[in-house]
């Protein structure tokens, strides 16, 4: 300790300042009121879903907790999957959609009641679906379609409802071009609609190795369609906003775009290797997998390249971190998807809760990650209500540590499973290999609900408030790229 | 023909694109696969029991944790031959509010895979108790348990089975265990869950039928030993290969301690066929399984599925173990015995 009085010693904050957004100039409350309604919707969703998942993955260490059929795990599980897929992720991702085509569009929405109805259908959709996946209704275990088809049906409406007033909105817009942002989102509904459908027509799915190619086909693109293309169309609009710049390439974002169709597409069957399903559709499925990279090195390239030298910028602001880890996430675990597709690797990691791990660093590292980059970028324009940086901070950290302590642990004990097996020890070696594994996956999951209820709060924080604000609201200009036009 | 201009084009080529390369990738490959879907020879269509247990097994999601599916890897060769489309070809859907063949393949196996499970675990006492609750059974067991199988009842109806619940796990107000209606289409599916052989006119089955037909002679018989020679030279045996084998094969029933459970499985330490000087009837039991009977007084229910599979060296390995653990200290056996044996039960 060398206690010098002489050494002047800064006093340096916890944290540092980040900078404040201004709000839009044209206060449209009814738009406001929309999509709060839809990220809050989707915030109690999240709160729901993952503290199922917490309690899940607290399972492992107490399996006699309680012994109520409706918390048991199996039907646990997929309430689990379902609620941050349709509940949590599609309505953030839906509420951030309502608010980017409108702008990029320079349009108002087409509708606003038919958007209020398809929030209710969705919402209603999952709260139903959830009760019945409880009370042990489902859908032939089939993962991530497992609410049964009159309840899907509920959901796919509200979906093509919200898909046709973005195209209205759209076809209705008032400049020439198209904004990439819109060909992302609206191919995430162009894509998603019929592979639900796809999914839920029964005439092909008679048994139980034609349901597997189709399991194959649905699971994957269930995320990869829906879920990648969407936050990458939001992430076209909400990077260069903050960073007040154009993005790097437009071509590199078409080039994405059509690859991410032709190659995404061919590649579920990845899902079922060394199943007895045609060997030939699991080689197409693995040679595409590998040609992803194609796309996934357009995409992060061309993010990375518009956030070059903005590190300042980045640094200053509390959504484009989200952002940035949330494209390093893309880049990294859609490759690490890629190499889990070849054979030899499969051999080791498949049926392994590696695999679970790859799941949420994608869903979650990636796509969770962009969506609050997108909410925290969007909502403080909107309702003139600014969260607290310092919970921004803290819901930040929390999650990305979390993610960090929950894949690492399933990631190591996911390949001591495999090995495990390989080795011939009998089978509940692997169970007892894993106890200590799961234990830190719960220490993860545990930091990372926390981050989910500090960004509930940070989301009333934001909330619209009274009329009164929309008079002290100051007028701005200078609107960031909302169009081709400006990358020019 | 401008994609940037004009929302029609670019939306109509993102739409029927996708659809177009759904054809291909999706649904063809899928009827493709249906109209190819022959059942193997030799297989049996599930009972009307056996499909409500599907129903069963669905519902409560156990294919979260269990797979249906043996890949052609050295890894698998543990849970059965590697499967077929064929094999699947029975797994037909459910009803009217599930129109589709449920999932049984999986994607996870935090569980055992349970291709084979109804040879492997032939005894429907010991699913009962293990559904009961796994860890009376398997103490390292993460599986849940399912009360919600069985009735509690303080008197069981005649032909009611009883669960031999472990004391430790059963009701603490003394009441009986017998399953319900939905836990017995569970059991029953599950030990319906037996791989067909592939070219089963020609190979003899190695599953449970081999069970039916062991013999099912009096333990106390065979104290009547043949000579064997008293002060045998020691053996070398792979001791872990043995200790592996136990765990992976006969701890299920026979309990790591070799206690078993009381009144369900019949305990190794101290059993007269264990620590025979003669092994052949030892030898015998584990090749050819046993159909329940008396042992030291207790009547066993349960039969114990015969393990054919396991390989001459594997066979003499556990049968060491068995032999020299849990104070028991009997002659040991070796691979050249046990072929002999294999050979006479052909």
């Amino acid at each position: 300790m060398t206690d010098n009085p002489t050494v002047l010693v800064p006093r340096r904050s916890l944290t540092v300042q980040k900078s404040k957004v201004q709000p839009v100039a044209d206060t449209d409350t009814a738009w406001t009121r929309l999509i709060f309604s839809y990220a809050s919707s989707a915030t109690v969703w999240l709160i729901w879903g993952t503290l199922i998942g917490l309690y899940l993955s607290i399972k492992f260490a107490a399996p006699d907790v309680e012994h109520v059929a409706w918390l048991s795990y199996g039907r646990l599980r997929p309430v689990h999957t379902n609620t941050v897929f349709w509940g949590w992720s599609s309505l953030a991702m839906i509420a951030a959609a309502l608010y980017v085509v409108p702008r990029t569009s320079q349009r108002r929405l087409w509708s606003f009641p038919l958007a209020w109805l398809s929030l209710w259908l969705i919402n209603v959709s999952v709260l139903v679906g959830d009760i019945l996946l409880m009370a042990g209704i489902n859908n032939g275990a089939q993962e991530y379609r497992e609410y049964i088809w009159p309840v899907q049906a509920v959901f796919a409406i509200g979906v093509i409802l919200v898909a046709y007033n973005l195209i209205r909105t759209i076809a209705d817009r008032g400049i020439e071009e198209i904004y990439i942002s819109n060909w992302y989102i609206m191919g995430a509904f162009l894509w998603t609609i019929p592979l639900v459908i796809i999914a839920y027509i029964p005439t092909y799915q008679q048994t139980a190795i034609s349901e597997t190619v189709i399991q194959g086909y649905y699971m994957h693109m269930g995320v990869g369609m829906w879920f990648t293309p969407m936050v990458l169309g939001l992430t076209y609009y909400v990077l260069p906003k903050l960073l007040n710049k154009p993005i790097y390439s437009y071509s590199l974002g078409v080039l994405a775009f059509w690859t991410q169709m032709v190659f995404y597409t061919m590649i579920g069957a990845h899902h079922f290797i060394f199943a007895p399903t045609p060997w030939w559709l699991q080689t197409v499925a693995i040679i595409f997998s590998v040609g992803m990279i194609i796309t996934l090195a357009a995409g992060t390239g061309n993010f990375l390249l518009t956030m070059r030298g903005e590190g300042r910028a980045i640094a200053r602001s509390y959504s484009l971190p989200f952002i940035l880890a949330g494209v390093i996430s893309y880049f990294l675990f859609s490759a690490q998807g890629s190499l889990e597709a070849l054979r030899s690797l499969q051999a080791v990691w498949h049926f392994t809760n590696y695999t679970v791990a790859h799941s949420h660093l994608t869903m979650y590292g990636f796509v969770v990650l962009l969506i609050w980059g997108a909410i925290y970028g969007i909502l403080p324009r909107l309702t003139g209500h600014e969260p607290p940086q310092f919970w921004v901070g803290v819901h930040f950290w929390f999650a990305v540590v979390g993610l960090v302590l929950y894949s690492a642990a399933l990631t190591i004990g996911g390949t001591v499973q495999g090995l495990s097996w390989m080795s011939g020890s009998p089978f509940i070696e692997s169970v007892k290999a894993m106890a200590s594994f799961w234990l830190w996956r719960a220490v993860g999951g545990t930091l990372m609900f926390l981050s989910h209820v500090i960004f509930a709060f940070n989301m009333w924080s934001m909330r619209p408030r009274s009329a009164s604000r929309a008079s002290s609201a100051p007028a701005q200009g200078g609107q960031a790229p909302t169009g081709p036009e400006a990358t020019r | 023909m401008n994609f940037h201009k004009n929302h029609w084009l670019l939306f109509g080529v993102t739409f029927f694109g996708f659809v177009g390369l759904s054809l291909i990738v999706g649904i063809l490959p899928a009827i493709w696969v249906q109209n190819n879907a022959e059942p193997l020879p030799g297989a049996e269509p599930l009972t009307t029991l056996q499909r409500e247990g599907l129903g069963v097994y669905v519902s409560e999601g156990c294919v979260a944790c269990h797979t249906q599916q043996v890949r052609p890897l050295a890894v698998d060769q543990a849970w059965g031959r590697p499967a077929t489309a064929g094999d699947y070809a029975y797994v037909t859907p459910l009803g009217p509010l599930v129109p589709y063949a449920p999932a049984v393949l999986g994607s996870e196996r935090t569980g055992p895979d349970l291709t084979n499970v109804g040879a492997r675990q032939a005894s429907d006492v010991w699913q009962y108790i293990h559904l009961y609750n796994p860890r009376s059974v398997v103490p390292d067991s993460v599986m849940p348990a399912y009360p919600w199988l069985f009735d509690e009842v303080t008197v069981a109806a005649a032909g009611q089975t009883v669960v031999p619940v472990p004391a430790a796990f059963a009701p603490k107000n003394g009441s009986q265990v017998v399953p319900n209606a939905r836990g017995m289409a569970l059991v029953a599916y599950l030990l319906s869950l037996k791989q067909t052989p592939l070219g089963a006119a020609t190979a003899t089955p190695p599953g449970a039928d081999t069970a039916a037909q062991a013999p099912t002679q009096p333990v106390a018989d065979t104290a009547a030993q043949t000579a064997a020679p008293a002060a045998a030279p020691v053996l070398a045996w792979d001791e872990s290969l043995g200790a592996s084998t136990y765990t992976g094969t006969c701890a299920a029933c026979h309990q790591a301690n070799g206690q078993g459970l009381p009144g369900a499985f019949p305990p190794l330490a101290g059993d007269p066929v264990v620590t025979a000087d003669d092994p052949t009837e030892h030898i015998t039991v584990v090749l050819a399984g046993k159909q329940g009977g008396e042992i030291g007084g207790t009547t066993y229910a349960s039969p114990m599925p015969a393990q054919a599979q396991l390989s001459d060296e594997q066979v003499a390995a556990v049968i060491n173990h068995e032999r020299t653990s849990w104070g028991n200290a009997a002659t040991l056996v070796t691979p050249e015995e046990v072929a002999a044996v294999r050979g006479g039960l052909q």
